[in-house]
């Protein structure tokens, strides 16, 4: 099971200066263990615990063919051979 | 050193005095490692918000996905502060995550909608580290080399 991870520029550290990663898992939150498995630090740059448990974190944008994960359930969002996924961190401040 | 012609200038000034105010943001996307701001687009403020701004994440994807497919990154990310300085704050200087970057800050706290001067200001923020840098206005971007070379 392949899945193509796109890589924003100020993860690359991670990742080799990569811009793209394969990675395996049938969920979100496998997947991000698994690229944690090949590039560690990178699952902490992504998530954070939250009220017991773990979350993405809210400046960090995950998209599943396109769709934004928050709205396809998150870290439990599944995934399939194929899929391409996204992370952009937010663009945003005060 | 930011070098931006004096069109994209005046739009990013516009769009900020427009949005006032609500913070305004957007980008100036230009070809990859070129550092030229060619390309002006105005992103809606998803917070719609005075004091924070931030970029709809839908729009976001769109936005990146065109660059990746034009080969550019985004050489500016402005926004406007419309009550305090154009200086970073301690969220934008949190949330910065384009190294490569300029931060373009604009400040309409004098004038809001009106007609007059802005603070325009331009910081590279790497790692939580914030340095100003000298801003140039030119009346044109020069010529690329790849086009002056052919
Ligand atoms: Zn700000």
């Amino acid at each position: 099971m392949a899945i193509e991870v796109r890589i924003p520029t100020i993860l690359r550290t991670y990742t080799g200066g990569e811009k793209a990663v394969t990675g395996e898992g049938a969920t979100l939150a496998a997947l991000l263990d698994d690229l944690e498995g090949n590039h560690p630090g990178i699952k902490e740059r992504l998530v954070e615990n939250k009220g017991g448990g773990v979350d993405l974190r809210r400046f960090v944008n995950v998209y599943v063919n396109d769709e934004d994960v928050r709205f396809i359930g998150g870290l439990e969002a599944e995934l399939a051979d194929g899929d391409q996924v996204v992370v952009l961190p937010a663009v945003a401040g005060g | 050193m930011l070098t931006l012609d004096q069109a994209t200038y005046d739009a990013i000034v516009a769009h900020a005095k427009r949005d006032h105010p609500d913070e305004a943001c957007g980008i100036v996307a230009g070809p990859e490692g070129s550092d030229r701001p060619e390309r002006m687009i105005e992103m809606v403020n998803a917070a719609g918000s005075p004091t924070f701004y931030e970029f709809d994440s839908t729009e976001l994807l769109a936005l990146y996905k065109e660059m990746w497919a034009r080969d550019e990154e985004p050489v500016i990310v402005y926004h406007s502060h419309t009550a305090t300085e154009a200086y970073p704050s301690r969220t934008d200087i949190g949330l910065a995550s384009e190294p490569g970057a300029h931060y373009v800050l604009v400040s309409t706290r004098e004038h809001g909608n009106s007609e007059g001067p802005v603070e325009f200001r331009s910081y590279r923020i790497v790692d939580g580290e914030v340095t100003e840098e000298e801003v140039r206005v030119v009346p044109e971007l020069p010529q690329s080399q790849s086009r002056s070379a052919s």
